[in-house]
């Protein structure tokens, strides 16, 4: 097999991360938050796959599964989240939810 | 198979990209099936076929199909894509750009001092498989068990 | 058997506990043989210690129980010291104890707070007991905190009245001046001697200081100044009177017969050190002798019939001292138990009469009661013949020695003789009046009740009466405690001084018969001068010390209170409030509760921390 350098693997997982994370950071709307910890949690996927096939071992994608199983819980519980909040307050706007200023 | 993982990296920051700053809350959808499509291309390449599988199918597939769902219940439709664009002035990109930009420079100084030319091995579905039944049947059962709390707690949070 | 000595304390203990942790929810009849018994066992232990004690023929026996604290070589114990001197006062806290508690049990019996009595009673022995049995100076002044604890909460027992409370604030606070000065005194002796043991602390004082050596003197005086504050000697007199707020079994026994003979024991029991000061020990005599005079005059005056006791038990305290400072130890202790007898007996008459003529305390107000009330009649006759040092009385054998050892002392020993005959003339007055005017000439009350006494009542007044009679006869094994510098038995006193001691408390009754039986002579006659009259006011009140120590001491104290009223101190503090509360805003800040900022914090942090990691 051609080698593809590892570093570049993960690189891309790093641009991706970075990406999730301006996505958190930036949107207001919950369902685009949710998004994008989708994408960083893809990302950090992705650097598990490039170890695992840096080293040869198998437990990298046997990480990756665990996070693929964390992603789909979370989804479910968050998107049940977001339901909930568009009821109470008819908005996906994610400063609305601001009850715990000190 | 070289070309093939540039080109699939590409698409997949520039579909990333077009998530993040996307309006629409469906085309962004999309785009992000893409950037995820574009990855199982990328897990495939680096010679892990059953995680490509299961990128393409569960993350590509369920998870986003929920997101669709979810999208079309709350009928987020024209008045949404107005108020995301009043919130997306450009004012609000610095700060998390900045940092993180700082992150990844971070991220690649450190990843610039890895070893290069090093063979990437293939991880076969046996191998995984093997192991995943084996020392790690455990962690599949307290996987199942995380899966069935998200279920029965998207179930009761979603109720009216 | 002696090795039981352990329990002594530990009846009354349980006793304490039993009645406390039910909280009142016994019947008045099970508490009474609760309260009682546990002194009862206490007191049949302690005779049959007392017994086996004396066949020995042994000078001491030390118990140890356990270690209470470990710190260096500084260990206090629970540890029981046995010899002459707490076995007399063992056998009289328990004896008498016993007979005031079944006093108590028929006096109390209309009372609701029946069990809180008796608890607190059973935790005033146990302590006091722990006092008297103590090996090393920190076990006595457990005992020595307890039973004045124990005094404040029955001298407030009936705590409704305010009046009550305060004047078991000031029995408190008074003596607590004694108790600080005594703990000082304790520091000073661990500081110098490096034990607290009493024999090993008295061997080492003796073998390291010399006679008149400023740290002995130093060391006697603080301890004086705790034994002056228990007993009720001058300058810390005043709350004595004032104790006598609580119920009258209380004065029996805390307030007349035990715990202010405390300071008596207390002096006996280091004498060592007050023989290494003799000044002080001489100061301990002027103050004895000092306050039985002030304490006699007042006495004459007073015309509650609880406060007369009370003046007269400081009188008899100050006898004592007197003894003490002139070397009479066991004199001292001689008279310590008579008085412990025929002052309990007074007291427990003076419960009867008060409880039969329904609280009525002034005595102008009862008069010719002799037959109504028969039994405190003979009680308190007896008891005031005791008391007065009548020939042949229990009184009258140990005030004797103390007197004569008094005129026997070399330079100031004739003038305390000749105060101390005139307070025995003064004695004589004043208890012979309360009997003349109680139970003699016309019946004046209004209260036709018969006497309140059934056999709980009488059967301790009947003992307590033999004991004042025939008390005197009994000798205290106390040789081998001051076997160097007491006074020893033979006296030689000529037949005319020794008549002048036996004739003055004689006179003292006759004057008081001329005045409050036959009239011969009138009071108001006497009282007819402005300046008598004034004097008369100056006695009553106690020689003014009351004000006095308004104008000294509790008058700048309230001033400073008044002035400091937003104490300094708190400033300090009120800073700390204002720090920690700007503090708290400043971090209230960070908490937008917006959700989007959190995450920003987040990712800060973890930019700074990989920074740090890549940097370093």
């Amino acid at each position: 097999m051609q080698s593809i350098p590892i570093e570049h693997g993960l690189i891309l997982a790093g641009i991706l991360f970075s990406l999730g994370l301006i996505g958190v950071l930036t949107r207001r709307n919950v369902v685009f938050v949710l998004m994008s910890l989708e994408i960083m949690l893809n990302a950090s996927g992705l650097a598990f796959i490039v170890a695992a096939s840096r080293w040869g071992h198998a437990e990298g994608q046997i990480m990756f599964l665990m996070i693929l199983t964390l992603a789909a819980a979370e989804v479910a519980v968050g998107l049940g989240l977001i339901i909930q909040m568009y009821r109470r307050f008819n908005t996906v706007d994610i400063n609305v939810l601001s009850k715990m200023k000190g | 198979m070289i070309i093939l993982f540039y080109i699939a990296a590409a698409i997949a920051v520039i579909s990333t990209v077009c998530v993040i700053l996307q309006s629409n809350i469906v085309h962004a959808l999309i785009y992000l099936i893409t950037s995820l499509l574009s990855v199982a291309v990328i897990f495939y390449v680096l010679g892990a076929p059953f995680a490509a599988m299961l990128e393409a199918i569960v993350y590509a597939g369920a998870i986003m199909v929920l997101f669709l769902f979810v999208i079309m219940m709350l009928n987020l439709g024209q008045h949404t894509r107005d108020q995301e664009k009043s919130w997306l002035t450009s004012k609000v990109w610095i700060a998390p750009s900045i940092m993180s930009g700082i992150l990844l420079v971070q991220l690649v100084n450190v990843l610039s001092e890895l070893d290069h030319d090093v063979e990437l091995t293939r991880v076969g579905v046996l191998e995984v498989s093997a192991l995943l039944f084996g020392p790690y049947v455990l962690a599949v059962e307290l996987a199942s068990i995380l899966l069935l709390a998200g279920l029965v707690s998207a179930y009761h949070l979603a109720k009216k | 058997m002696l090795d039981l000595i352990w329990l002594l304390p530990t009846f009354p203990l349980l006793g304490f506990l039993s009645l406390v942790l039910t909280g009142g929810s016994l019947p008045k009849k099970i508490v009474a043989v609760i309260g009682a018994g546990s002194i009862g066992l206490s007191f049949l232990v302690a005779a049959i210690i007392a017994a086996q004690f004396l066949a020995n023929g042994e000078a001491h026996f030390i118990k140890e129980v356990w270690v209470w604290m470990s710190v260096g070589s500084f260990s206090p114990g629970f540890t029981f010291y046995l010899d002459g001197l707490s076995l007399v006062m063992m056998l009289v806290i328990t004896g008498i104890g016993f007979l005031i508690h079944l006093y108590s049990a028929g006096f109390m019996l209309d009372d609701p707070s029946y069990s809180r009595f008796f608890s607190y009673m059973n935790l005033f022995v146990a302590s006091m007991l722990m006092l008297v049995l103590a090996d090393n100076l920190v076990l006595l002044y457990l005992g020595w905190e307890g039973v004045g604890l124990c005094s404040y909460l029955l001298i407030g027992f009936w705590y409704e009245n305010p009046a009550n409370g305060y004047a078991a604030r000031k029995a408190f606070v008074t003596t607590r001046v004694g108790d600080t000065s005594m703990a000082v005194g304790l520091f000073l002796l661990f500081a110098q001697l490096g034990t607290l043991n009493i024999q090993d602390m008295l061997h080492a004082a003796e073998a390291q200081w010399a006679i008149g050596s400023g740290l002995a003197v130093a060391a006697s005086l603080l301890l004086l100044g705790g034994a002056v504050g228990k007993s009720a000697q001058l300058p810390l007199q005043t709350w004595l009177p004032d104790a006598m707020a609580g119920p009258t079994p209380i004065s029996a026994l805390i307030h007349a017969a035990t715990m202010v003979t405390a300071g008596v024991y207390l002096i006996a029991r280091t004498h060592v050190l007050f023989e290494l000061a003799p000044n002080v020990q001489l100061l301990v005599a002027w103050i004895g002798l000092v306050t039985l005079l002030m304490a006699g005059f007042t006495a004459m005056t007073q015309h509650d019939i609880k406060r007369i006791l009370a003046y007269s038990t400081v009188s008899q305290i100050g006898y004592m001292f007197l003894g003490l400072g002139v070397g009479a130890y066991s004199a001292s202790i001689f008279h310590l138990m008579t008085h412990a007898f025929f002052k309990a007996l007074l007291f427990l008459a003076a419960g009867t009469v008060i409880l039969s003529l329904h609280h009525e305390h002034d005595i102008f107000r009862m008069g010719g009661k002799r037959k109504q009330l028969p039994v405190a009649f003979a009680s308190f006759l007896i008891g005031s013949l005791a008391l007065a040092a009548f020939p042949g009385t229990s009184g009258f054998f140990s005030k004797d020695e103390i007197l004569l050892a008094a005129l026997e002392m070399e330079g100031p020993g004739l003038i305390l003789w000749i105060g101390g005959v005139i307070g025995a003339f003064f004695t004589g007055i004043y208890s012979f009046r309360l009997v003349f005017v109680v139970f003699f000439g016309e019946s004046k009350a209004h209260h036709e009740d018969k006497e309140v006494a059934g056999f709980s009542m009488a059967g301790p007044l009947i003992l307590l009466m033999i004991l004042s009679v025939f008390g005197g006869l009994i000798t205290i094994p106390v040789q081998e405690v001051f076997n160097h510098g007491d006074v020893h038995e033979e006296h030689h006193v000529s037949a005319f001084m020794h008549g002048i001691m036996i004739a003055v408390p004689l006179l003292g009754i006759g004057v008081s018969y001329l005045f409050y039986m036959s009239r011969a002579l009138s009071i108001e006659n006497l009282m007819a001068s402005s300046m008598a009259k004034s004097l008369h006011k100056f006695w009553f009140s106690g020689w003014g010390m009351d004000r006095l120590y308004q104008i000294l001491f509790v008058n700048p104290f309230l001033f400073l209170a008044r002035v400091n009223r937003a104490d300094l101190v708190d400033r300090f503090y009120e800073l700390l409030v204002q720090l920690t509360r700007i503090a708290h805003k400043m971090v209230a800040q960070t908490q937008t509760g917006q959700l989007r900022w959190y995450a920003l914090s987040i990712a800060a942090g973890l930019i700074v921390i990989v920074s740090l990691g890549v940097l370093l």
